[in-house]
Formats: C-alpha cells, sequence, structure tokens
C-alpha cells in the first residue's frame, strides 16, 4: 500500500500566517490543538483520490511540505531552505488576511521557491523582480489560500476579499479564505473543498499525465525505503 | 527673546529626532509586520526622540551653543518627561498589551493593566535598597529617588552589553576562530537531511493510509448500533491502533533529528560565508580590527580588575589627561582650552554615535530573533523600555569622560548622586559579564568541532 504514487506541494508563507495548522487540517481533518514554531521544514502527508467519482479514480500521497522562516532570513537560511524546493509539483501560498505584508511577501516566496526549482520548464529569472510574464509561463499549479478569516471584521470582508482576488490573479491561481480553526470551511462538498480537490488534480495531472493523455511512469518502483536524493536529483 | 529661540531650536530637533525614531520603527523594526496600535509606534518615537535630545544638549554644552539658562532648562524639562515616559508610560502599556494577549482577561483589560503597573512600581522601588545610591538628605518623592533607580537597572544592562560586546566582536571579527567548512560537509548534511525527511514522508504514508483504512473499516463497524454494538467497541480496539501509535513516536524522534540537522545545515552555510568574506578584502580589514579590539578588551578588563580590586575610580577624564600628558611630557604647547573644548566633543560625539547605532542593531538583532505576530508590540514597548534606561544611563556614565568645567551641568542636573557608585557597579558587572562570555565562547567553539567530527 505504500507504493502509491506520490506529488510533492510546498506550503510557504511567513512566519505565524498558520501553514502549520492548515497542513494538520489538511492531512488530518482535525484542527490543530497547540500551534509552535516550525524549525526547518515538516511534512504531512494527504491520501487523494484523483478524479474521484471517475472510472478513472486513483489514489495518490500528496506530500505536503511546510517550510518554516522568514522570507527576509539571512543568506544561509536561504540556501538552507533551498535544499527543500527540488522537485516539487505544486505550491500553496498561504498569507494572513490580517496582515497586508504577508501577501506582499508572497511575491518574494514564489521567487524564492520558483528559482531554486529545476524543473525542465526553466522559469528564467533575472533580478528577483516581481514580473507577470513569470507567472504566466510558470507550469507548477499554484493556490493561494488566505487565513484568520474570522478575525476580520465583517465589514471590512468585501475590501480584503477584493484585494485577494487580485493577488491570486497575480498568480494565475485559484484562492481560498478560510479560519483554520474550524473544519467546516473545508467541509466535503463546499465550494472550497472543491477548489482544493480541483488543484490537488492539476497538480497530479501536470505530474503524472502528459498532454495527449497518456501516463508518466511513477516513480514507486524505483523509490527504495532511504535511498538518498542528492540535489541534482530530476524525476524523468 | 534668546530663551524663545532656543526653545525653537530645541523643539525642532526633537521633531527631526522623532521622524527618524517613526521611520526606524517602520522599516527596520516593524518590516514584516502590520502596524495596528500606533499608540506603540509613539511610544517608541517619543522614548528616541527624548534620549537623543539629551545626548544633543551635552554637546551644546560642549560647544557653548544656547545660553546656560535655557539648556539648564531644557535639561531639567527634557529629564522629566524621560522619567516620567520611562517609570509610567511605557511599563503600563507594556502591561495593557501584555494583557491584551490573555484571552481570559480580555474584559478587565485596564485594571489588569493598572495591576501589572503597581507591581512594576513596587519592585522598581524595592531595587533600590541594596544599594547604597542616595544620601539620606533625599525626601521620599525626589527626583534623585527615580534616576537612582533608572541608573542602576541601565548601568547593568550597560555593562552586560559592554561586556558581551567587547569579548563577541573579536571572536566574530578574527578569522582565526573560524572552522574549516567544505562544500562537501554541506553537501553531505543536506543528504542527510533529506534522507531523514524521506523516512518521515514514508512513515508519514503508512500512518494515513493505516488511517483511511480505519475509518472506512470504522464505518462499517460503526452501523452496528445498539447495545451490543457498544459493548462490542469496547472490547475490540482495531488492530492497527497500537501500531500506529509506535509510528507515530518513531516520527516524533526523527522529527527532533530533521531540526537538529536543519539547525546545523544553516550554521555551516553561515561559516561558509564567514570564511568567503574573510578572504575579501573587508573581510581583511575586519580581521585586522579584530586583533585590535582583542587587545583593548585584554586592556579593559585588566583596568576593571585594577579598579575593583584596588578600589579606585578615575579621577581625571581622558581627555584632560591626554593633554597633560602631551603637555608635560612630550612638550608640545597649544592653547588648552581651545583644544580640549574641541576633542572632548569629538571623543564624545563618537562615543554617543557608536552607542546609539551599536544599541539599534542589537535591538533591531534581537526584535527579529524572538518577535512574532502576537507579540510584537510587547516587545517593541521592553525595547523602548530597555534603550531609554541605557541612554540616561551613558548620560550619567559619560561624565567621566568629560572635563571638568563640562562635568558641571550633568552633576546639577541629575542631582547629587554617587558618581563613583554607579562607575565601580559598571566595572563589577563588565567584568562578570566579559568573562562570563569568555566562557560561552569557549564552551561553544569547544563543541561545535565536535558535532561534525562524527559525521
Amino acid at each position: 500500500m505504500a507504493s502509491l504514487d506520490r506529488v510533492k506541494v510546498l506550503v510557504l508563507g511567513d512566519s505565524g500566517v498558520g501553514k502549520s495548522s492548515l497542513v494538520h487540517l489538511l492531512c488530518q481533518n482535525q484542527v490543530l490543538g497547540n500551534p509552535s514554531w516550525t524549525v526547518g521544514c515538516s511534512v504531512d502527508v494527504r491520501v487523494h483520490d484523483y478524479k474521484e467519482g471517475t472510472p478513472e479514480e486513483k489514489t495518490y500521497y500528496i506530500e505536503l511540505w511546510d517550510v518554516g522562516g522568514t522570507v527576509g532570513s539571512g543568506s544561509s537560511v536561504k540556501s538552507t531552505r533551498a535544499v527543500f524546493y527540488n522537485s516539487v509539483n505544486g505550491i500553496i501560498l498561504v498569507h494572513d488576511l490580517t496582515n497586508k505584508k504577508s501577501s506582499q511577501n508572497l511575491y518574494r516566496w514564489s521567487l524564492e521557491a520558483l528559482n531554486k526549482d529545476s524543473s525542465p520548464t526553466g522559469v528564467i529569472v533575472t533580478n528577483g523582480d516581481y514580473d507577470r510574464e513569470q507567472f504566466a509561463d510558470n507550469q507548477i499549479p499554484l493556490l493561494v489560500i488566505g487565513t484568520k478569516l474570522d478575525q476580520i471584521p465583517e465589514n471590512k470582508r468585501s475590501d480584503v476579499l477584493t484585494r485577494t482576488a487580485f493577488l491570486a490573479e497575480d498568480f494565475n491561481a485559484e484562492e481560498i479564505n478560510l479560519d483554520c480553526t474550524t473544519p467546516r470551511y473545508l467541509a466535503a462538498g463546499s465550494s472550497n473543498a472543491v477548489k482544493l480537490s480541483r488543484f490537488f488534480d492539476k497538480v497530479i495531472e501536470k505530474r503524472y499525465f502528459t498532454r495527449d493523455g497518456s501516463q508518466m511512469p511513477g516513480f514507486s518502483e524505483r523509490k527504495r525505503y532511504g535511498a538518498g536524493n542528492s540535489k541534482s536529483l530530476h524525476y524523468d | 527673546m534668546s530663551f524663545l529661540v532656543d526653545s525653537v531650536i530645541m523643539f525642532t530637533s526633537q521633531v527631526l529626532f522623532f521622524g527618524f525614531g517613526w521611520l526606524f520603527f517602520m522599516r527596520r523594526l516593524f518590516k514584516d509586520y502590520e502596524v495596528r496600535q500606533y499608540i506603540v509606534q509613539v511610544v517608541f518615537s517619543v522614548t528616541f526622540a527624548f534620549s537623543c535630545t539629551m545626548f544633543e544638549l551635552i554637546i551644546f554644552e560642549i560647544l557653548g551653543v544656547l545660553s546656560s539658562t535655557s539648556r539648564y532648562f531644557h535639561w531639567k524639562v527634557n529629564l522629566y518627561v524621560i522619567l516620567l515616559v520611562l517609570i509610567f508610560v511605557v511599563p503600563f502599556y507594556i502591561g495593557y498589551f501584555v494583557v491584551s494577549n490573555i484571552r481570559l482577561l480580555q474584559r478587565q483589560r485596564l485594571l489588569f493593566a493598572c495591576v501589572v503597573w503597581f507591581t512594576f512600581m513596587y519592585f522598581f522601588w524595592k531595587l533600590g535598597d541594596p544599594f547604597p545610591i542616595l544620601s539620606p538628605k533625599h525626601g521620599i518623592l525626589s527626583i534623585e529617588q527615580l534616576i537612582s533607580r533608572v541608573g542602576v537597572i541601565g548601568v547593568t544592562l550597560m555593562a552586560l552589553l559592554s561586556g558581551f560586546g567587547a569579548v563577541n566582536c573579536p571572536y566574530t571579527y578574527m578569522s582565526y576562530f573560524l572552522r574549516n567548512v567544505t562544500d562537501s560537509d554541506i553537501l553531505a548534511l543536506e543528504r542527510r537531511l533529506l534522507q531523514t525527511m524521506d523516512m518521515i514522508v514514508s512513515k508519514k504514508k503508512r500512518i494515513a493510509m493505516t488511517r483511511r483504512m480505519m475509518y472506512q473499516r470504522g464505518d462499517d463497524q460503526n452501523k452496528q448500533t445498539g447495545f451490543w454494538g457498544m459493548i462490542k467497541s469496547v472490547t475490540s480496539s482495531p488492530p492497527g491502533s497500537e501500531n500506529l501509535s509506535l509510528i507515530q513516536q518513531e516520527v516524533d524522534a526523527l522529527e527532533e533529528l530533521s531540526r537538529q540537522l536543519f539547525l546545523e545545515t544553516v550554521d555551516l552555510h553561515a561559516t561558509k560565508e564567514r570564511i568567503e568574506y574573510s578572504k575579501t578584502f573587508q573581510g581583511k580589514y575586519f580581521n585586522f580590527l579584530g586583533y585590535f579590539f582583542s587587545i583593548y578588551c585584554v586592556w579593559k578588563i585588566f583596568m576593571a580588575t585594577i579598579n575593583i580590586v584596588f578600589d579606585r575610580v578615575g579621577k581625571t577624564d581622558p581627555v584632560t589627561r591626554g593633554i597633560e600628558i602631551t603637555v608635560n611630557y612630550l612638550g608640545i604647547q597649544f592653547d588648552v582650552k581651545f583644544w580640549s573644548q574641541h576633542i572632548s566633543f569629538i571623543l564624545v560625539g563618537i562615543i554617543i554615535v557608536t552607542s546609539i547605532r551599536g544599541l539599534l542593531i542589537t535591538l533591531t538583532k534581537f526584535f527579529y530573533a524572538i518577535s512574532s505576530s502576537k507579540s510584537s508590540n510587547v516587545i517593541v514597548l521592553v525595547l523602548a523600555q530597555i534603550m531609554g534606561m541605557y541612554f540616561v544611563s551613558s548620560v550619567l556614565l559619560m561624565r567621566m569622560s568629560m572635563p571638568l568645567e563640562y562635568r558641571t551641568i550633568v552633576t546639577e542636573v541629575l542631582g547629587e548622586l554617587q558618581f563613583s557608585f554607579y562607575h565601580r557597579w559598571f566595572d563589577v558587572i563588565f567584568l562578570v559579564s566579559a568573562l562570563s562570555s569568555i566562557l560561552f565562547l569557549y564552551l561553544a567553539h569547544k563543541q561545535a568541532p565536535e558535532k561534525h567530527m562524527t559525521l
């Protein structure tokens, strides 16, 4: 049963936006009771049914890599973090709806992750400035999630939601706004759950299915427990 | 008339300092946070502005700018305001924001903030008892009571930072202490880190899959409702659950290991960058400075020990002593009064600028290291408190570095404090701090190579 195919999704965002709570909610379907600082990277796994309800339904493992830290860290922390950015199949960008700066920092986060990615499409970035064309060219599916929705008072909500809609458009991505302390936002059948499912399906498609619909070989036969991964490992 | 002009000048400079503090807060400290409570920013900038004004008044004293009565007046006003801020305003707001963070006490915020403030005042007052800082002729409500206590706290802080800085500065500047780190070391450690992450991932996959199967089976089992269903579910536990807790324990251990490996890798990257930096021209310059500072540090420790052992307090300041030596021993004649003024201005100016800059840099580093989105307000206010007390005490201690004619204003304004006590106290804490920093750095340095030898 451990030989299901897998995809790797990064969860990025500023310190304190709620990435660990989000990952816990997505993987364990429970609210995280005592969130604490993430040092380094924490991984969790979600079992996802691709194309659920259709004859082509297949189960995949989705690894959610929650990379901790701030985007303005020293270069030694950034170089160490880059180790986790290899062979990424999807990126979830998390920002705090009550803190505008965390949304602005998402541009820098995505550039940091896409810079280091050694995917065949080769996203070329020259000077680190935000350039919309890079994101149009980008092959890796992105998803923008805004947290702490419950802390926004009702009268400010529409402004905040317009702002985040622009943000998601910039990334050419879908967006979900929720509160990680109540599971009802991701209840089965809600529009958020549908968006999430669509995102994961898109990630799996990009990874395993080429454009003409034929399936690319998975890694399950070749992967051995504890095999070393060097930095230049590609999925080919 | 001249008083009015002087006041306008002082006020303009205060506004300038306030603006600088505001910008520093916005651009540097609160770079990644949104300022929601503007009162925090205002309080921080006000503390910064009034502290800088004190330094400005010392400079004016030396240069003879503004008339001496207006200078005295502004000194007094500034001192009262700063004490008011440091003792009443900042602690109260610290208490208020700490209380706001605790959910239980949200309703009665003001009340609990006042309670916290009264506890602070109690301990603040008690602080004065073990120290011989006052002569008995002062009343209970005089300004000297407050200044003396603020001075004790501030001098302790200064000496701690000074002691640690004096030892840490040569340690970081000199490349002698840099451990040798090669690219292959870093790659090996990164490989270990990724291997650990892979192991964590595969264990988590097993947990997720087992959970999913249990959930699906549990659905079928739960369809048995009624009395017998309940009994059955109590006695028979699903077979996978003991396995799960075992795997979960392994995962926890592996996660702890991955955290350690991550921190070690960051450390190695940082060391490698420092090695590369030390090969550049700037790096070599800092290396040379490091040797110079290490000699200075050893000399300072030596002088502090001598001061304590022989119970002496320096009587003359370095400027006058330097001039004496030049005039008497080297036989160079020059206009003592003129030069002493200029040299003390330069010396005091350098001391002020380096201490402000040094403190702001240290505070910023500290803030980045420990703040989070919830506690940022409290931490900034604590830093403002430290900054205010630090600057007040540096004025107190700076008295020793100035020639006699400029010392009088400081003595007059601050009142009849036992200045020699503060210098002695500074020496003691400096010595303690420097020696313990040496011990701490020695242990840290020793421990690190052993860690990497096991790779």
